[in-house]
């Protein structure tokens, strides 16, 4: 089970500008390598990520094969509300891998 | 013979002299690569992309973050009959297990030889936590040496290659010196003769342990040093040994003693 981490000043300024920091352990298995017996192995990554604050959208990026293994996913933001940040990570298989941080803006 | 080598030799300079390679920057007098090197010993660190320092750097963004924080858990998680940790032992290993990962290749009495670090964690398993040993290359056991060894992060590498450890250490310099497989090399001839030269666009290190397991890029995870010598023996077409064998455990002990007073950078980063 993939684990997500995050990490950013959760305590900021109004208007001071947040770099957010992300990662998942993720083997983003491409679909193109093949196993012992020569077989495709299919392919199984991590194909979209949100950032949403209070429920609006801030940031997503969509991913393709060729992205490594174990993303990590770097991003700005202007601080301008306290609320709840979910990160969630959606993969091929339909799994969702979420995780909250509070944010507070003085 | 000499003449073959030249030859081939002369070939990996003329396609590497045509690639026009641009180096990573390596300025010997900056203050930043100083924890890097040690008088005429560079780290592997030194000749690495700038990207992939800075991602070495980072600690949130190292991606190998990722084993060492499995490895914490585990460090505190019951296991085997004993229903012990490692903590329970050990206690916290931010203060006892400081300094134990850079002596490591090391003679053990109760082994009767040579082990390094994963058979230590393996031999602790068994002993005291009435554990199944890890397999070599696992996660948990990856994580777990990573773990360990990172807590003598700064720490210069210092093995015993004296008394009981001398045969073992002869073992690992033979091995170095030897030529083997289709190509005929021997690490010599590409770490110690021919470092800062390129092998096609391969720019090659001295081959300093000190920041091992290492997280490769070309391996899209974390990997034992064991791994990297089977990678480098395939890469010159010999046979690789099995992870964790006698040969691979006495040419680690000559590797940690040539990197001998580089600082430990585990987990580092790799190309």
């Amino acid at each position: 089970m993939p684990t997500p981490k995050v990490k950013f000043n959760e305590t900021a300024a109004k208007g001071e500008i947040l770099e957010i920091k992300t990662m998942i352990d993720h083997d983003m298995e491409s679909g193109q390598r093949k196993d012992k017996d020569g077989k495709l192995i299919p392919r199984k990554i991590v194909n979209k990520f949100i950032c949403t604050l209070n429920g609006k959208e801030l940031f997503h990026a969509e991913m393709h094969g060729a992205v490594s293994a174990n993303p990590a996913t770097n991003f700005f933001i202007t601080a301008t509300e306290s609320g709840t940040m979910e990160f969630k990570w959606f993969d091929d298989d339909g799994s969702v891998y979420a995780i909250s941080r509070q944010l507070t803006v003085n | 013979m000499k003449t073959s080598l030249i030859a081939l030799a002369a070939l990996f300079v003329a396609l590497a002299g045509s690639a026009a390679q641009a180096d990573p920057p390596f300025d010997p007098k900056d203050p930043k690569m100083a924890p890097y090197i040690s008088g005429d010993k560079r780290s592997g660190y030194t000749f690495a992309e700038p990207e992939t320092r800075a991602m070495q750097d980072d600690e949130f963004l190292n991606p190998a973050s990722l084993w060492v924080e499995k490895g914490e858990a585990l460090w505190t998680k019951p296991d085997g009959k004993a229903n012990r940790s490692c903590s329970s032992c050990h206690g916290k290993a931010e203060d006892n297990m400081k300094g134990v990962g850079s002596v490591y290749p090391k003679y053990d009495i109760h082994a009767g030889t040579v082990i390094n670090l994963e058979q230590r964690i393996n031999m602790c398993r068994e002993k005291h936590m009435a554990a199944t040993p890890w397999k070599y290359e696992s996660e948990p056991l990856l994580a777990m040496t990573t773990f360990v060894k990172m807590q003598s992060r700064g720490m210069p590498v210092q093995v015993q290659i004296d008394g009981p450890a001398v045969s073992y250490f002869e073992n690992g310099r033979r091995f170095y010196y030897e030529r083997r497989g289709m190509n005929d090399l021997a690490c010599k001839h590409c770490h110690e003769d021919n470092w800062g030269n390129h092998v096609r666009t391969e720019l090659l290190s001295q081959g300093m342990t000190n920041g091992f397991p290492t997280y490769r890029l070309k391996w899209q995870k974390l990997g034992s040093l064991h791994r990297r010598l089977a990678g480098c023996n395939e890469e010159i077409r010999a046979e690789p040994y099995p992870l964790g064998s006698r040969e691979y455990v006495d040419l680690e002990l000559y590797l940690a003693w040539r990197a001998q007073g580089l600082q430990v950078e585990t987990p580092s980063v790799r190309k």
